[in-house]
């Protein structure tokens, strides 16, 4: 199924992974069904052997040696293996391989089938120890990343140290101080790419980064057309409320809040070409940021709004000064792991923040307690958020970020340190992203860890990259059909499969996002004159 | 005062020594060609100038500046502007837009948030790719241009910031022969205006011979000739290096040193 989509940028894979993911929990949860799984114990294995006067369990054992063996075999294929060889030569450069007469299709297709059985006899190997669960696969996706990514992208041995270092921190962790378990890993991941960037074992990467974009153009002042349908959707927002329900209100609300959350993303990775999978730290930092002020601080909603996004911002410039020094995937596992270490922080200190439960009782000032006035306010803050992001684009910082992205070397030959942008671009993005946590606290009137989790970052790439990165309102669309489609699903049982196949469709179809590929199709078909 | 002055410039990457005690100057409004076969050294000792390389000894200085250890883009804020061997363009901009971008970081505005930028400049942009004559192609997009009219936009972009030095890295590599000798005919016409020196590495003799006032001769990181065309022409260890049976590989030629 992931043939298809090998010509697609990197991250759409990735977006297309996750659309798989989705699909396969509910077909785990409709064969097996959602109870966890115990598994037998090893027959054969199932004794214990007495080693420096602990017992350790013989199936452990046969785990340590299989992992050796398996270690060992992939070395040899890789190193010593026609097939080995191709595959090391194909992540160099794929298209010098094609004009050899390869067919790197059906190259990396062995490739993913080769990760997949190894993923499998690592998953029947866990079998006997542990139980099965449906919730195996994200939290899993997460620690392998982050094992990969820590011993450096294309080394086997750095990924098995990193995995040794990581286990066995974690082992001692749990005795020595229980509560840092939840972030070690991404403890570990932070100080090793910012000690080397490119993971234990891993080489620095060529100037490629950022070379599978293509360059498309921006033009201010858009074109007639565009500006009316622009004001045409804005007039609609206003007259909404008018005619209907409360409840779709309140959605549209979300969907106006998470449209400048995914903006903002967009605004770092349409632009800077950067990549974070942790964007909702400062989503998260924001709508904390604004429910401490008014519980503690006795804060004005207003105020408290106003304040939150200064919060994400320092937040953003912290952690922004380490990202931008890396890049590609290392920048996004960087930018993950200050994210989880955040979430970490925040979960952990239930004393301020109130643990898992959240902080309750954000409730908007008295003025604005009704539904619609409400509205109108979400309505005036986001786009006047996204409006101000637009302009930002525009200017000549905005010109030099793209500018970056385009030609790093040319950019920093005419006398503009890139890197330097980069991070202010880091925080804009994150104050724009604490704005929109500021207002989706006072929205839901409650602020739980879910705020910055994982997969609130991945819903906000999700958006930024089904709407089209390429385009201005790509991160809009995408944000309405997330959640109106989230919404509408929620009711199905199997809604995952349903979502996952409709982003895998989405994947494959319109591989430039729903906004980026219906202009594609558009001025193929002579409807709209392709820009310039 | 020469423009630019190299002195005992030396750097090895491994065990390799791609510069060895390197020393040569660069007058006001000379144009300077440095020559050799591949692998002589010209693109680390240009890269040593501009700043993406450091050095390990010897001294380049910019009238009276040591420019050892600035980053590239401190360079360039003292007047030295730059071409690539492989032309690096803002793919998604158009061809005024790169020449804009140049002139907002000159003017130290690369960081308003205000301004538009495709407004800003443009006048002066516009004047600029006139020099170079595209100015009639300002408003396409530099990722769609043919690739001698990309070298002229390069052009444009390096003269934005009146610089007093130029480096130009293979300027015509990549080009058909006849656009070759316009490219650097233009190049030379607008720096003898504007009184830049030039220092650029070519292959192609024809380009050199026309064009240089001066030529410097590198062969495994070394200086063997240096002269006037007609001298460096008429040098029998020159007729030996891009003649010879392939001297960069005889093993009997080594310099002392390596």
């Amino acid at each position: 199924m992931l043939r298809r989509i090998y010509q697609s940028p990197e991250l759409f894979q990735l977006v297309a992974t996750f659309g798989v993911v989705l699909l396969l929990k509910d077909v785990a949860l409709w064969v097996w069904g959602p109870e966890d799984k115990l598994g037998p114990r090893a027959p054969g294995f199932d004794g214990a052997v007495k080693i420096f006067g602990t017992l350790v369990p013989e199936y452990d054992l046969v785990v340590i040696v299989l992992g050796f063996v398996v270690q060992i075999g992939l070395w040899l294929l890789f190193s010593r293996t026609r097939w080995g060889a191709l595959v090391r030569a194909a992540t160099e450069d794929r298209e010098m391989l094609g004009a050899l007469g390869i067919n790197q299709a059906l190259l990396f297709t062995t490739v993913f089938f080769l990760g997949s059985v190894l993923a499998g006899l690592g998953g029947a190997i866990q079998l006997p120890r542990a139980s099965v669960s449906h919730h195996m696969d994200l939290a899993i996706i997460a620690t392998v990343f982050v094992v990969v990514v820590v011993g450096g992208m294309g080394s086997i041995v750095g990924a098995f140290l990193a995995s040794v270092i990581i286990s066995e921190l974690n082992a001692f962790g749990i005795l020595i101080f229980p509560q840092i378990t939840l972030v070690l890993m991404f403890l570990v991941m932070a100080v090793v790419l910012v000690i080397r960037p490119w993971g234990i074992l891993g080489r620095p990467e060529g100037d490629s980064a950022g070379e599978e974009y293509e360059h498309q153009s921006l033009s201010w002042l858009p074109s007639r057309s565009a500006r009316l349908a622009m004001a045409g959707v804005v007039g609609l927002l206003i007259l909404l409320p008018l005619v209907v329900q409360e409840f779709y209100l309140v959605l549209l609300t979300e969907v106006l809040i998470l449209a400048l959350f995914a903006a903002s993303l967009h605004f770092i990775m349409g632009s800077g070409g950067m990549i974070s999978f942790g964007h909702a730290a400062y989503f998260g930092l924001g709508a904390y940021g604004g429910a401490t002020l008014l519980l503690y601080g006795d804060t004005p909603m207003m105020l408290a709004i106003a304040l939150a996004p200064l919060i994400a911002a320092l937040g953003a410039a912290l952690f922004g000064w380490f990202c931008v020094r890396l890049s590609g995937v290392y920048m996004a596992m960087l930018s993950l792991a200050f994210a989880q270490i955040v979430w970490s922080v925040v979960f952990q200190s239930s004393d301020i923040t109130g643990g898992e439960d959240g902080l309750v009782g954000v409730w908007p000032a008295e003025w604005a307690s009704e539904r619609y006035v409400f509205y109108y306010l979400t309505l005036a803050v986001t786009l006047g958020g996204i409006l101000a992001l637009w302009r930002i684009l525009f200017s000549p910082f905005g010109y030099s970020l793209r500018a970056g992205r385009d030609s790093p070397l040319r950019v920093e030959s005419i006398g503009i340190g890139f890197r330097t942008h980069k991070w202010l671009a880091f925080v804009v993005a994150g104050t724009f992203a604490g704005l929109a946590g500021g207002l989706y606290g006072f929205a839901k009137g409650i602020v739980t860890p879910t705020t910055l989790d994982i997969p609130r970052s991945i819903d906000a790439l999700m958006m930024v990259l089904i709407g089209g990165v390429q385009t201005l309102v790509g991160p809009l669309v995408g944000a309405f059909a997330f959640v109106v489609l989230e919404d509408r699903l929620l009711s199905f049982e199997y809604w995952r499969a349903i979502f996952g196949l409709i982003i895998v469709g989405i994947c494959i179809l319109m591989p430039e996002g729903i906004v980026g590929s219906s202009r594609s199709f558009l001025s193929r078909v002579g409807l709209v004159s392709s820009s310039r | 005062m020469s423009e630019l002055t190299v002195t005992h410039l030396s750097k090895s990457f491994g065990g390799v020594r791609a510069l060895n005690d390197v020393s040569f100057r660069l007058e006001p409004g000379e144009l300077l060609a440095m020559i050799g076969p591949n692998g002589a050294g010209k693109s680390t000792c240009f890269n040593c100038i501009n700043g993406q390389l450091r050095p390990d000894s010897g001294s380049v200085r910019l009238v009276d500046r040591d420019l050892v250890g600035l980053a590239p883009r401190a360079i360039w804020r003292l007047g030295v502007g730059r071409t690539f061997q492989i032309t690096a363009t803002f793919g998604s901009m158009t061809v005024v837009e790169n020449v804009q971008m140049a002139l907002i970081s000159h003017h130290r505005r690369s960081r308003a948030l205000w301004p538009l930028a495709t407004y800003l400049y443009r006048e002066e942009a516009l004047a600029l790719l006139e020099a170079v004559s595209m100015r009639d192609q300002a408003e396409r997009r530099c990722s769609v241009l043919a690739y001698g009219d990309l070298k002229r936009v390069e052009l444009a972009v390096a003269l934005a910031h009146d610089p007093h030095l130029l480096l130009m890295d293979e300027p015509t590599a990549g080009m058909a022969p006849r656009e070759r000798i316009e490219l650097m005919g233009l190049t030379a016409q607008i720096v003898g205006e504007k009184r830049i020196a030039v220092l650029f590495t070519e292959h192609d003799m024809d380009v050199v011979f026309a064009n240089a006032n001066r030529i410097i001769v590198l062969n495994r990181g070394e200086i063997v000739a240096e002269g006037t065309p007609s001298a460096v022409r008429a040098d029998p260890l020159v007729q030996e290096v891009y003649l010879g049976a392939g001297s960069t590989y005889k093993p009997d030629a080594r310099p002392p040193h390596a």
